[in-house]
């Protein structure tokens, strides 16, 4: 993954463009899954400022309103699977429809908690343990990629010295870490952690490093004036003026990590969604995949606006007006 | 009455056994560039009392902005030296705040959070929480934002944000007050207001301002003298034009006051005729 630009290029009056190309870039599965600009777009065309809405009953605008945002997803999400099912449906299809999965998967649906003990647990067993073992990568993904991004956008020697060594490792595909990581951990569940610290740590040091580097220069002045000292000038003006690109950075980590973590749990086993969903390939539950998959994209839609809320949040503001 | 003095006359105006409240002397700046060093400033002496209100003027690119932030501390001048209470400037201090022409109001902080950040540094020591917040209040009053004081800068117009950063500046109780184009970014009539609200806090204060402008009108209603600076590069002090106006002062009295009509026709020859530039 490519996603994000090169330390050394920054230039102040394109900023907020490209950070909504990072974002994008980022949530690719996200968006797709939202597909926000298409319901913008139906949602106008499906309110024009008629002059009988006027006359009509506020309690209707309200509904029509909702209907305009809600209808369109749930038409899309209605066609995609019909055609699904008829294609699906076909003598000689090799995977199951929908209604098939949903028959295939009731058990596993309806009850997300069992524990027969070892790998036989419920979804919501083996997402959590998947989710822990990004909480822990990704934790420490934030603490040093802000360190380091700070030191780096701070600093322009550290910058120097440390930007080609990101450059090239941050374009290292997170699996292939994953061997060396087995080599120095002894271990599948450290060597995992590993591989989501090591593959969301790299947007978050650059976000953050462009952040601090495009600070305004007035900001630093009143600092000065004022004469903060380093801790104070660090949280009180560092942290702050540079939040709306750190959380770009944190958005896009925890993306990545997410799309990591799947992919490194096939090869470590265990409990996790990414080995059940090997699991499941190798007893030919496709359903059992269907169903998976289907968790994957929920809970990476959910991390993706947790961290967004998040910033938002924090960096209400920041906004230089 | 002579009105024009220059600047070696001035030197000399006052015996030099008294030192100046704020002394610039022989202050050069040069700057590195890729053409190798481009000088800024050069040789600029300057005398400034205690209670004066100076203003620093000049066509765009003369140094007047790059003098001030040699007096505020933010840039080391590379010759010459600046004093003040004879004490030398080396890095920028809350006794010489700053009013910087695009107001600088932190975006995360409301108006009250933006001067108690650097009332909270500059009482450290001297002041109770109680009376941290009592001084903010007092400032914002004093620019009368005292309404807006939980506000953030980007919910406030142009002139209510440079209202902020006065009553910032003005809250560290700066020795010199400086100014950069304060009102460079207002349209003409919140200008005109601010203007007169800077008479009034000046009067009240009793602040040594220096402040930087382009405005002809701006500089001969509110300053004491007008430091008229020649055209980069190297640029110096042409002229220094003693604005002998009694105050408190009206716009509209003096709007055909014979000796305000002269002290502008003055600057305006200066700046056009002696200095004129080609655009």
């Amino acid at each position: 993954m490519t996603t994000t630009a090169s330390l050394a290029a920054a230039p102040k009056d394109t900023e907020p463009a490209r950070k909504d190309e990072i974002v994008t870039e980022l949530g690719a599965v996200a968006a797709a899954a939202t597909s926000t600009p298409a319901v913008k777009v139906s949602a106008a065309a499906a309110m024009p400022p008629a002059p009988t809405a006027r006359r009509r009953a506020a309690w209707l605008d309200t509904l029509s309103d909702y209907a305009a945002k809600i209808l369109p997803p749930v038409i899309t999400v209605a066609l995609l699977l019909g055609i699904w099912e008829l294609a699906s449906s076909q003598a000689g299809a090799a995977l199951p429809p929908p209604s098939k999965v949903i028959a295939d998967t009731k058990d596993l649906i309806l009850d997300p908690f069992f524990n027969n003990g070892g790998n036989d647990v419920g979804m919501a067993w083996q997402l959590a343990a998947s989710l822990e073992r990004v909480l822990y990568g990704y934790s420490i993904a934030v603490v040093v990629g802000i360190s380091l991004g700070v030191l780096v956008g701070q600093f322009a020697i550290a910058m120097r010295g440390l930007d080609p060594v990101f450059q090239v490792l941050r374009t290292v595909p997170p699996l292939a870490w994953l061997p060396i990581a087995l080599a120095g951990f002894r271990d599948g569940n450290p060597s995992a952690i590993f591989v989501i610290f090591i593959t969301a740590v790299w947007p978050i040091i650059i976000n953050t490093s462009i952040g601090i580097r495009n600070i305004p220069n007035d900001y630093r002045n009143v600092a000065r004036v004022v004469r903060l000292n380093g801790v104070e000038y660090f949280l009180k003006i560092m942290l702050p003026a540079a939040a709306p690109y750190i959380f770009s950075g944190l958005r896009i980590g925890v993306g990545l990590s997410w799309l990591a973590i799947v992919a490194a749990e096939m090869l470590i086993g265990g409990v996790g969604v990414g080995f059940f969903i090997w699991d499941a390939w190798n007893s030919s539950r496709i359903s059992d995949i269907v169903l998976a998959l289907f968790y994957v994209g929920l809970v990476g839609f959910a991390l993706d606006r947790i961290v967004s809320w998040i910033g938002r949040w924090v960096a209400r503001g920041t906004s230089v007006s | 009455m002579k009105l024009i003095s220059t600047a070696n006359q001035t030197h000399n105006r006052e015996p030099r056994m008294s030192q100046s409240f704020l002394e610039l002397s022989l202050v050069s700046m040069a700057f590195k560039t890729r053409q190798g060093l481009f000088q800024a400033l050069s040789g600029v002496n300057l005398r400034v009392e205690k209670g004066e209100f100076v203003s620093l003027i000049g066509h765009s690119g003369c140094g007047k902005s790059t003098l001030l932030n040699i007096i505020a501390g933010l840039y080391r001048c590379t010759a010459g030296g600046v004093l003040l209470e004879g004490r030398e400037v080396d890095q920028p201090g809350p006794d010489r705040a700053v009013v910087f022409q695009n107001h600088s109001l932190l975006p995360w902080l409301t108006a009250y959070e933006n001067i108690e950040l650097a009332v909270k540094k500059t009482s450290q020591g001297k002041r109770s929480k109680a009376q941290i917040r009592e001084w903010v209040l007092h400032n914002l009053k004093l620019v009368q934002m005292e309404h807006a004081m939980n506000k953030r800068p980007e919910e406030l117009s142009g002139g209510m944000k440079q209202r902020v950063g006065i009553a910032r500046a003005l809250a560290m109780e700066p020795k010199v007050l400086l100014m950069d184009e304060p009102f460079g970014a207002l349209d003409a009539l919140t200008r005109a207001r601010l203007q007169d609200e800077l008479l009034r806090i000046v009067a009240n204060t009793g602040s040594t301002v220096v402040m930087v402008t382009h405005d002809v009108d701006e500089a001969v209603l509110l300053s004491d003298r007008v430091v008229m600076m020649t055209n980069g590069p190297a640029a110096t002090i042409g002229e220094i034009l003693d604005v002998k106006l009694a105050r408190p002062r009206d716009r509209l009295a003096l709007a055909t006051d014979a000796r305000y009509l002269a002290a502008r026709k003055a600057v305006l020859e200066f700046l056009y005729q002696k200095q004129l530039k080609a655009a």
